[in-house]
């Protein structure tokens, strides 16, 4: 408040100026020194390995010298809410486009964060059939699923936002990319008598299967990648017919920071990091950065395709009308045979 | 000691068993209900109010309001949505079995603890309260690996509702222990003596002295077993399977609701669990209470 208070702060400012111009000194490239800048990103779990060496690539350029990251990581949905209640963030990263949708909704990202070259996605994946090491039971098409006996795992589609992305998948892949809407439904019927277990997110999942539990997983390709790299004995198959997950991103609108955030969002589809995202399992939205390769299926279709993500969580996830929600009730009345100490 | 002195607050208008001295006309206790409170017991108030209001009935009153901003039809309406009202159900249920079985084991693991000499029962004494030391989640994660699919004792309760009240019993056990305790502690082991002397059997001797005692520590201790339970996410959450309609808890259909943005369902759902805390809490205070006046 006083003068000595404003003093202090007079002295400490020309001192980490004082600071910075040393360091750009030592560091020979004078000119471009900013003051140093903190960008938080707030992203879902999944990316976490890759946003690591990611932001440490980003440091080392001249646009991200001066730029240090705040991570926060956890589930999609939650991060998302997080966001919209108050969370600063400069840069959000989600698995699915309705948690950005959210966001835009609550004002805090531009409308058009879509509209550019790569329309706000930054990699994507598909959703596969995982199964036990060597694929015992030969479970590789969506019909092999409905065999008798074999188990199925795969999360709770109200609770875990990605997890509608398997829910549709099997679904455009049996209704013929969403023109036989009854043909789809029906085989979501059928199916999921086969699941045996709905956890509340994919990774809770995918430890629901490593632990013994299931023949099969529905999955993310990345996330079944990623297991694989540490070490899970599993295998998965791409079905002929499946849905290509699209992850957005987007730079906040009351960023304080925008062109360091802009600046990192660009740097996301540089070939480099694009690489580096192939090398943790995504797919590259860019063409030819080398790394891994990942067949394209051939009957591969998009969200778009079946009608986007707000009249499908409408139709398949209220928790009333929708579709899943009178699967699972039919589901619950004609097997609650199992041991009841509670209900009724 | 400001409590004593009685207050101006809601508790007022309970009657204080301690002190009021039997012999008095009812007329007394008025008169001193009007009594200015002291300073301190002001201050003491104007603290727990305070308290209270922030940490608790605020919070509360937002998911009140929160389930209640759409009508009262919306309200029923979300509560009653099918995969709600079986989440519901089931939790309920489960909830009250559990109460029930930590009544009985509950009770008599404090017996055990405070009756019986045997080595190692202070280990076991401090065992009691482990289960609310160890994060639910991880709760969860070892009751999965001992009673699921791949169980070394082979009982598979995994994705069923017996491993949800399985999980349930294992966060609330140290409820109903830890209320009876002490009061099995401090019971006159006397009045148990005369009872016998006089010919009364062991059986007789629990039920008229031992039981009736026990009793409002036995309730209460069931109570918060119940309160914990219909609220628990993380033991049950991976244990149950989440299959709704089958072993989907309340607690999970709720996150189901807001992962939905549907808010408000998320409340209602929320403040039903609320109500039905509420009124056992006051049921079983009220048991208490005639208990307490008859005996």
């Amino acid at each position: 408040m006083g003068r000595t208070t404003r003093t202090v702060a007079v002295l400490a400012a020309l001192a980490l100026a004082g600071g910075i111009a040393a360091c750009a000194n030592g560091s020979g490239s004078g000119s471009s020194a900013g003051p140093e800048v903190t960008l938080s990103l707030v992203a879902y779990s999944t990316p976490q390995a890759a946003y690591k060496k990611i932001i440490k690539a980003f440091q080392g350029t001249p646009a991200g010298k001066n730029v240090k990251f705040k991570e926060s990581y956890g589930g999609s949905g939650d991060q998302s809410r997080a966001v919209e209640s108050g969370l600063k963030a400069d840069i959000v990263a989600f698995s699915l486009e309705p948690d950005i949708t959210r966001l835009v909704k609550a004002g805090l990202v531009a409308g058009d964060w879509n509209s550019g070259e790569h329309n706000g996605i930054v990699t994507d994946s598909v959703v596969v059939i995982a199964t036990r090491k060597g694929n015992p039971k030969n479970l590789k098409t969506w019909d092999d699923l409905l065999g008798s006996g074999v188990q199925v795992i795969t999360p709770n589609p109200f609770t875990s936002g990605g997890a509608r992305w398997n829910v549709l998948a099997a679904y455009g892949a049996k209704s013929k990319n969403g023109a036989d809407k009854v043909a789809g439904v029906t085989y979501l019927a059928s199916l999921f008598p086969h699941v045996s277990v709905q956890d509340n997110s994919a990774r809770a999942s995918l430890q629901t299967f490593v632990g013994g539990k299931g023949d099969a997983m529905l999955a993310y390709e990345n996330d079944s990648i990623f297991a694989q790299q540490n070490g899970q004995a599993l295998d998965y198959t791409i079905p002929d017919d499946t849905i290509l997950i699209e992850n957005p991103i987007a730079v906040t609108k009351n960023s304080a920071h925008q062109a360091e955030a802009k600046a990192f969002l660009d740097f996301l589809f540089t070939p480099t990091v694009q690489k580096i995202f192939a090398e943790n399992g995504y797919r590259p939205v860019v063409q030819g950065v080398g790394g891994p390769s990942f067949p394209t299926p051939p009957g591969l279709f998009t969200i778009k395709d079946l009608g986007g993500w707000s009249t499908l969580n409408k139709d398949f996830f209220d928790p009333a009308a929708g579709v899943m929600a009178g699967i699972e009730q039919k589901l619950g009345v004609a097997t609650s045979t199992s041991p009841s100490p509670g209900s009724k | 000691m400001a409590a004593t002195q009685t207050s101006t607050g809601p508790g007022a208008a309970a009657p204080g068993p301690v002190e009021a001295v039997p012999d008095r006309p009812p007329a007394r206790r008025t008169r001193r209900v009007r009594r200015r409170p002291s300073v301190g017991t002001g201050l003491g108030l104007g603290t727990a109010v305070l308290y209270l209001s922030l940490i608790v009935l605020l919070p509360l009153a937002v998911v009140v309001w929160r389930a209640g901003k759409d009508g009262p039809d919306y309200f029923w309406q979300a509560v009653r949505t099918p995969d709600s009202w079986a989440a519901l159900e089931l939790t309920l249920g489960a909830s009250a079995l559990v109460a029930l079985v930590n009544l009985v084991m509950g009770t008599i693991i404090a017996w055990v603890l405070v009756r019986d000499r045997f080595p190692g029962v202070a280990v076991v004494d401090v065992l009691i309260d482990l289960p609310f030391a160890l994060p639910t989640i991880v709760a969860g994660l070892v009751l999965l690996a001992l009673y699921g699919a791949t169980s070394p004792l082979h009982i598979n309760l995994a994705y069923t509702q017996a491993g949800v009240v399985v999980a349930l019993l294992f966060v609330t056990l140290p409820f109903v222990v830890r209320t009876v305790q002490p009061v099995l502690l401090e019971l006159d082991r006397d009045m148990e003596q005369a009872a016998y002397s006089l010919g009364a059997s062991q059986w007789v001797t629990f039920r008229r002295i031992i039981l009736p005692n026990l009793a409002p520590a036995m309730l209460s201790g069931a109570g918060l077993a119940f309160t914990r339970s219909i609220a628990e996410y993380g033991s049950t959450v991976l244990i149950s399977g989440n299959l709704p309609f089958k072993t989907e808890v309340a607690a999970v259909n709720v996150v189901g609701r807001i992962e939905s943005d549907n808010v408000t369902g998320a409340a209602a759902v929320s403040t039903a669990l609320l109500l039905v805390a509420f009124a056992v809490l006051i049921l079983l205070n009220l048991v208490q209470r005639w208990a307490a006046r008859r005996g």
